[in-house]
């Protein structure tokens, strides 16, 4: 510890420590622009410069090292002199038009000038005007005379997204910052450099002129993307979300957003939105009043339970629900006596159901995720599945974490990794068994009961399990491939087996904001049919809870099929979508994150809630008042909540127990199947980042990146030569009878005997499993 | 132009003969003998910083900093990579000395690294060439084969087990890649701008690895000081300031050039040297050691001795040893606006007051030699440069300052006549 002196006031700081440091833990404000307590000192701004006694200039506090005994003035003259001095410096080429700039009312320097500016301009020269960039659909850098040169934004590319997609080209006065020459960024939390910026050079192009700061209320919200729940801000005007900015929480988001966090909220006022309950009647949709919609869907359950039985209805919801929605969705469904409700609609593995301990979940929080020493992850994106996690990820990897990656795509994760098996879906199986042989080998009196006599683990296998023994801390994660998988049973069983051989832990990598949730809340009960029955013996009846069909099935063929045989199908959902008005028979508007209150579990079991910040659009309503309803209309006793809170207290007396307790990653028992031996090729069916949920989808900027390209398949090129095909030539994919026509390219960092091609967009939906087997064949 | 020598890096050198670089050549005047001597009777690290330490050597690229005490700021017992580079980014106007030990003496300096290497423990070192001096370069690649060649550089050198290399980069041409730690990132193939200290080089300089990085005259004089003593060097020079310097004499004399002589010599003896005043003009101003140095009027310039507390005292620096002399029609305000112009081309732009101040003082200079001075303007000139100076992470943003500060001071009635009456008071020829 270090003893200093800021502006007469006496603290110790730890060994290490910058001046800023501990002026900060002293709350003692410095002047800065540069500074960021996320990046890399860079001392290039100037603006914190203060007097240090003993020391013959002033010193910027963000860079010089506490020393013992050292008295450190912040407002004397010296240091006031110093900071104006660079104020000028800012300003004298910097464009005086505060009231014409976007970043008027939430700049940082024009904060600081009113402290620090001098009254007029001793500059009278011409300023310097600096040609706009292009940085692509999210980030404007339209106005790049505004720029103060911190480089901040240079520093999140490198350090935080993995990879300097900004620079400062040129020198001294000259000096610009700008992307790669014909390229925008594209980094999958590229929104971050907006906040970063600390003048109105880099702002966010979907906001641009759409409203004034001081204009817009602050509302926190909780992200409705990934499973990580980034703690988020979103503003208000007019009953309208303007944007969507980080809140600040160290222990999940730190002060980052994904851009999907950032910038989903266009579609809360996309035109596709629903509004009006909508009944088809002869095949037309006619909209129409609340009570008759629900008259009309308590009408109808009730016949198809009286024809068929409740057997026959089914009810789906997507993960992206809150745990009031999912509540009430399987309470309604228990008062119908339907027991076939589940989540997992793009899952293909159910077999572990039974000998499941706890609901899947993290195993740990995410701080402590990123702390561990050695981390597998399995079937994973994992930068378009988990941007925050991964960037996350990075930095405990920069500290020393041994980072491995089995998946069937080779991503390259920005960071580096400890060593890398690109395998086929099925072939993750023998690659893990290969990690289970190698530790065994090292682990002198352990056995396992799983077979791998007839496994010889490869040179990467030995790495990876050297890095889970060689550590204490050892984590196999499961993401979101190994999740779709139709193997996910085995790839959790041989996790299992080797976090209980290395005394490490599973993770599974929620692929959703509730998860966790609906893993707790909405999986089949009793004899009732998982997402994958539901589908393979279709039911009369569905209910479906914000999903669509199409985009979130593991096998959209099949499942577009089921619904179209049902006699009812309700739909439950805050947009419009042309397969929904194909398949749907009723479409209720409900109400998105923003318009309900309700509550997410993230993937680290962490209840999250929060309120509506708007008022919900035209007739939609919140889905839990929805439900309420439809279950006060079926005469179902216990449907009077009278609030969201209400409804989450029933839901959390329920689980029997704290929440954190029905979490397990646990099996019943360690058995493995015995995987058929398919020939021919098997897809490999990725969701793409912007196609996760129904709000991504409807982005329009989020859509007009480069992650949202529409897909084009890919293989290896000896799989390519096999079929006669060459690579950018369009060619016809089949699964299950039906057939697209795609461009293909060569991609040799596949394995062979697959075929990538992206799911979930409308491109692909009309093909089958996402894992399933597939026929490549020329035009 | 010739090299004029009493000094200890020249000797011997006939710039006239084409192969005077050559390895032969130098082996000839006794060259390696040191290198040789060190390996063979197997003299310690300590006492080869010793010698150097006792030369009195100071840093011959412009700071002035003590050798041998720089020598040995470096963790010798650091296990891992450690470096030591050569700065050769001779960029500062006025200075062409080490350009010329690169054109005539390479090997002086290939030697000097050696020595350095094995004092401190360091198995690879790197030169870094300014990226003007292509031709230079390329020859001293050459130099290396041949010193490779001869088992001077690679493993196990002489037949001892000490093993060093040595590897020539050019860089392209910018001013501040001759600041350390821009040279450095630079080396490292980043954008060129000087880090943040401390970290210092010597604990955190290439790849983050401790580093020394000497000037190319620094490392040429090594050879001399192990082979003939460091004292013998001392004595060349004076106290404090020992040994012969090269001086780059440029501007309005006869026999502009390179003059290695030793340190404390008169200036008037080293101006007569280069032939006195060209065309008989009289004298007007010096700056004494590169453009950064502050300029000194000429009458205070023939009291000094050409050392580095003489030219300190007198209130400038001996700096890189650029001798920029100019006679009495010379107008200085066109001279200062010349050298603003070239700091503010050569600002890396990282640090705000250096990026926008020197661009200030370029344009407040250029407007008054252009007539349209303002009365206030010398204020302003000091305000800005007050402003700049000492509050950037490198010191070019002093070094900008340093010119205006002198000139506004020296023949500041130049400057009033200049603003006042929209015209040179000197009509101005550039020679």
């Amino acid at each position: 510890m270090l003893e200093i002196e800021i502006d007469g006031k006496k603290l110790t700081v730890p060994t290490g420590s910058t001046v800023m440091d501990a002026a900060h833990s002293n709350g003692t404000y410095i002047p800065h622009f540069c500074y960021h307590k996320k990046l890399s000192i860079a001392a290039n701004c100037r603006m914190c410069l203060v007097e240090v006694e003993k020391a013959p200039k002033p010193l910027p506090a963000c860079a010089t090292p506490v020393t013992d005994g050292m008295k450190v003035h912040t407002h004397s003259d010296t240091a006031v002199k110093a900071q104006q001095g660079v104020m000028e410096f800012l300003l004298i080429n910097h464009p005086l038009d505060c009231p014409i700039c976007d970043q008027g009312g939430e700049c940082q320097l024009q904060d600081l000038a009113v402290g620090y500016g001098g009254v007029s301009s001793r500059y009278q020269e011409e300023k310097r005007a600096v040609p706009a960039k292009e940085m692509g659909p999210l980030v404007s850098a339209a106005e790049m005379s505004r720029c103060i040169h911190c480089t901040r934004c240079v520093r999140f590319t490198e350090e935080i997204g993995g990879y300097q997609e900004i620079g400062m080209a040129h020198r001294g006065e000259h000096s610009q910052i700008l992307p790669f020459l014909n390229k925008t960024v594209d980094s999958e939390i590229s929104g971050n450099v907006i906040d970063l910026c600390p003048v109105g050079a880099l702002t966010s192009k979907p906001f641009r002129y759409s409203a004034r700061p001081w204009e817009l209320s602050r509302r926190k919200t909780v992200s409705p993307h990934d499973g990580l729940g980034a703690n988020m801000i979103v503003q208000v005007k007019h009953n309208r979300v303007m944007r969507a900015l980080p809140l600040e929480n160290e222990a999940i988001n730190e002060c980052w957003l994904a851009d999907r966090d950032r910038f989903s909220y266009e579609a809360l006022s996309s035109d596709a939105r629903l509004t009006r309950p909508m009944v088809k009647q002869g095949g037309q949709w006619i909209e129409t009043e609340w009570q008759a919609a629900l008259e009309y869907i308590v009408k109808g359950l009730r016949g198809v339970t009286r024809d068929h039985g409740a057997d026959a209805i089914g009810f789906l919801a997507t993960p992206h629900s809150t745990v009031e929605e999912l509540y009430l969705a399987k309470k309604l469904a228990g008062a119908l006596g339907v027991e076939s409700t589940d989540y997992r609609t793009r899952h293909a593995d159910f077999s572990r159901d039974a000998a499941q301990q706890g609901a899947l979940w993290l195993g740990s929080s995410i701080v402590e995720l990123a702390a561990a020493n050695a981390l597998l992850v399995v079937g994973s994106v994992l930068r378009k599945e988990q941007p925050l996690l991964a960037a996350r990820l990075r930095q405990s990897v920069k500290k020393g974490m041994a980072l491995s990656v089995i998946s069937p795509i080779q991503e390259n994760l920005l960071s580096h990794v400890h060593a890398r098996l690109t395998v086929s879906p099925v072939a993750m199986l023998d690659s893990l068994k290969a990690v289970l042989k190698a530790v065994l080998a090292r682990k002198a009196d352990a056995s396992s009961t799983l077979d791998v006599v007839s496994i010889t683990p490869c040179a990467q296998a030995e790495a990876i399990a050297d890095s889970l023994v060689n550590n204490d801390n050892a984590v196999i994660a499961l993401g979101n491939l190994a999740q779709h998988s139709p193997h996910f049973g085995d790839l959790l069983t041989l996790a299992n087996e080797l976090a209980r051989l290395t005394g490490g832990r599973v993770a599974v990598l929620g692929e959703a904001a509730n998860s966790v949730g609906a893993e707790l809340t909405f999986k089949p009960s009793g004899k009732g049919a998982n997402a994958g029955q539901m589908f393979s013996v279709p039911k009369k009846a569905y209910v479906l809870l914000n999903t669509e069909l199409d985009c979130d099935s593991h096998n959209p063929h099949r499942a577009l099929k089921a619904v179209e045989q049902a006699e009812m199908v309700v739909a439950m959902s805050a947009f419009r979508s042309d397969a929904a008005l194909q398949y749907a028979d009723v479409m209720l508007p409900i109400a998105p994150f923003t318009e309900t209150s309700g509550a997410f579990v993230n993937m680290e079991g962490l209840l999250q809630a929060f309120n509506g910040v708007v008022k919900p659009l035209g007739d939609a309503r919140p889905a839990w008042k929805v439900l309420r309803v439809l279950g006060n209309m079926l005469g179902a006793p216990g449907f009077e909540f009278e609030s969201a809170e209400q409804v989450r207290a029933e839901w959390l007396a329920g689980l029997g127990g704290e929440l954190k307790s029905k979490l397990n990653n646990g099996l019943s028992s360690l058995t493995l199947a015995t995987p058929s031996s398919a020939s021919g090729l098997v897809r490999v069916g990725e969701v793409p980042m912007y196609q996760a949920d129904a709000l991504c989808r409807r982005a329009p900027s989020l859509q007009a990146t480069a992650d949202a390209r529409a897909p084009r398949a890919s293989a290896h090129s000896s799989v390519l030569a096999a079929a006669g095909v060459q690579s950018g030539q369009e060619v016809s994919l089949k699964q299950e009878g039906a057939a697209i026509r795609i461009a293909i390219d060569a991609d040799d960092s596949l394995p062979l005997g697959v075929v990538r091609l992206a799911a979930a967009h409308p491109a692909t939906v009309a093909l089958g499993g996402m894992f399933n087997s597939i026929e490549l064949a020329q035009g | 132009m010739a090299v004029f020598t009493q000094g200890v890096i020249f000797e011997g050198v006939d710039t006239s003969d084409p192969n005077c670089w050559t390895l032969d050549a130098y082996v000839k005047r006794g060259g390696y003998e040191a290198l040789k001597r060190i390996l063979q009777q197997g003299i310690s690290q300590d006492d080869v910083i010793a010698e150097v330490k006792g030369s009195s050597l100071r840093g011959r690229g412009g700071a002035g900093f003590p050798t041998g005490l720089k020598w040995s700021f470096m963790p010798r017992n650091f296990p891992g990579d450690k470096y030591l580079v050569c700065n050769t980014d001779e960029g500062e106007p006025g200075t062409f000395k080490d350009r010329d030990i690169l054109r005539f003496n390479p090997h002086s300096l290939i030697e000097g690294m050696i020595i350095a290497g094995y004092a401190m423990g360091v198995k690879r070192a790197y030169n870094y060439i300014h990226g003007e001096i292509f031709e230079d370069y390329v020859l001293f690649e050459r130099a290396l084969d041949e010193a490779r060649a001869a088992g001077f550089l690679g493993e196990n050198i002489l037949g001892t087990s000490f093993t060093f290399d040595l590897f020539a980069h050019h860089g392209y041409g910018a001013y501040i890649c001759g600041e350390e730690t821009a040279l450095l990132e630079s080396l490292e193939g980043k954008k060129g701008q000087p880090r943040f200290k401390p970290p210092f080089p010597a604990s955190f300089g290439l790849y983050g690895k401790p580093t020394t990085i000497n000037n190319t005259e620094s490392f040429a004089s090594v050879p001399f000081i192990i082979r003939d003593g460091g004292q013998k060097f001392l004595e060349a020079g004076k106290p404090n300031n020992g040994g012969t310097k090269l001086f780059s004499v440029s501007g309005h004399v006869n026999r502009p050039g390179n003059y290695e002589i030793p340190l404390g010599t008169p200036f008037s003896v080293l101006l007569e040297m280069a032939g006195g005043m060209k065309n008989g003009k009289k004298l007007k101003a010096v700056i004494p050691g590169g453009s950064s140095a502050p300029v000194l009027p000429g009458d205070i310039m023939m009291d000094c001795t050409m050392d580095y507390d003489s030219i300190s005292k007198a209130g400038s620096m001996l700096g890189s040893g650029a001798v920029i002399v100019m006679n009495e029609d010379i107008c200085m305000v066109k001279a200062l606006e010349r050298l603003a112009y070239f700091y503010h081309e050569e600002s890396c732009g990282q640090c705000t007051p250096c990026r926008e101040g020197t661009g200030w003082l370029y344009r407040v200079i250029h407007r008054i030699e252009h007539g349209q001075g303002r009365p206030d303007d010398l204020d302003l000139l000091t305000s800005v440069g007050n402003n700049m100076a000492g509050r950037t992470i490198c010191a070019l943003a002093d070094a900008a300052v340093f010119p205006v500060r002198s000139f506004t001071k020296h023949f500041r009635h130049e400057f009033e006549y200049h603003i006042e009456h929209k015209k040179c008071l000197v009509e101005h020829k550039w020679c």
